[in-house]
């Protein structure tokens, strides 16, 4: 298996990161913070293609808190896109959503649960959802690829609308676990 | 200017990068530098941080892109720039001609008991910002540097970055409001006008 195969959710034929990308646009979004991950790689293309989105490639996620909170500052509307890993990275930073009430929504790719191979993916995947809602934030699961459009517009409008961090984690269902070529 | 020590005093220092502000938009670290900016007198147009430690610099840059006509200076500790180090390699990829931050450099951790930062063993933050790919830096250690000083942090010119190194004492408290949501929207509608509540 080559390296790109391995990289790549094999479900490409999946339409639901182009989805996401005309969710971004309906909603105003202008910065796209992000760590990059496989499950994200066909969304962030969109986005880097598109000169009225900002996409700022962070060095740990939590830097993606404290950029949503001076986009809203500044009136524009802000997006992180991070792997379950990430989410550990930001819990202190998520206290800022909370403290200002400031819309911080997160679109997550999960690893470590539905097949997983990495033994060292699992402890934070398991532990996503806890650590998210335990700082405040609102969590929704899309563990189908129909799902993922309504579950992350869902959380576009409980975030802005509502002035609250929120989540949707798209499950390692929709993505295809990463396999190592050992499938 | 100087402290008995010698070194900068961090308010006369604050005094100076935000006299005759115009349209410039503050976001200040937690701890002393929130209290430096309150001191100088609070403003709609301040950010003051209570929390959210290592994030004030990417704070600035969210801010800088969503406003870019406006000038954004980040005010911030050696603490707490260290925390959020990796943020001047973002900053510097993004580099937005209106941000500027200043490192209030004391070489200590002056909100829980003046234990020594890295700065204190040699760490200089001027440094880590140019090998990070931000080329316009500055390093003030006398009061003859800081009119150059905060000429750059109004130029707009940058991403321009830093570090004063101010005289350690922990000065009077003077309090910005505590509630954060109040400190958000008022920032917003000096911003956006009444509309902000309305987005």
């Amino acid at each position: 298996m080559d390296r790109q195969a391995v990289e790549t959710a094999p479900d490409a034929a999946a339409d639901w990161p182009d989805r996401i990308y005309a969710l971004l646009k309906r909603h105003s979004i202008r910065q796209v913070a992000l760590v990059p991950d496989a499950g994200h790689a066909r969304l962030i293309r969109r986005c880097l293609a598109d000169n009225d989105l900002r996409v700022v490639t962070l060095t740990t996620e939590e830097e993606g808190i404290a950029l949503m909170q001076g986009a809203w500052l500044g009136g524009q509307r802000g997006v992180l896109l991070m792997q379950s890993s990430g989410v550990g990275n930001c819990i202190n930073m998520l206290s800022l959503a909370t403290i200002h009430r400031c819309p911080m929504p997160m679109i997550v790719t999960m690893r470590g649960d539905f097949g997983e191979f990495n033994p060292a993916q699992v402890p934070m995947g398991q532990a996503t959802q806890a650590v998210l809602e335990a700082m405040g934030t609102l969590v929704h699961r899309a563990d189908r690829a129909e799902d993922v459009e309504p579950t992350v517009e869902a959380t576009l409008k409980l975030a802005f609308h509502t002035y609250r961090p929120a989540a949707t984690l798209i499950g390692q269902r929709v993505l295809g676990a990463k396999t190592f070529g050992k499938d | 200017m100087r402290a008995a020590s010698g070194k900068l005093d961090r308010r006369e220092l604050v005094r100076a990068l935000l006299a005759d502000r115009g349209d410039l938009l503050v976001v200040a670290g937690l701890g002393a530098p929130a209290w430096d900016i309150t001191a100088v007198g609070d403003h709609p147009c301040n950010f003051p941080l209570w929390g959210g430690m290592g994030g004030a610099a990417m704070i600035g840059l969210g801010l800088a892109l969503a406003q870019p006509r406006r000038p954004v200076l980040v005010i911030t500790g050696d603490g707490e720039m260290l925390m959020g180090v990796g943020s001047l390699a973002t900053i510097a990829q993004q580099a937005p001609a209106n941000l500027a931050i200043v490192v209030q450099d004391n070489e200590h951790y002056g909100e829980t008991g003046m234990q020594q930062t890295a700065t204190a063993h040699g760490t200089d933050l001027a440094t880590m910002a140019e090998g990070a790919g931000i080329r316009a830096t500055m390093r003030v250690t006398a009061p003859e540097h800081v009119p150059s000083l905060v000429a750059a942090t109004r130029a707009m010119a940058g991403p321009f970055f830093a570090v004063a190194k101010v005289d350690p004492a922990n000065l009077p408290l003077v309090l910005p409001p505590r509630e954060g949501a109040i400190l958000q929207a008022r920032m917003r509608e000096a911003l956006l006008g009444p509309a902000a509540h309305l987005a």
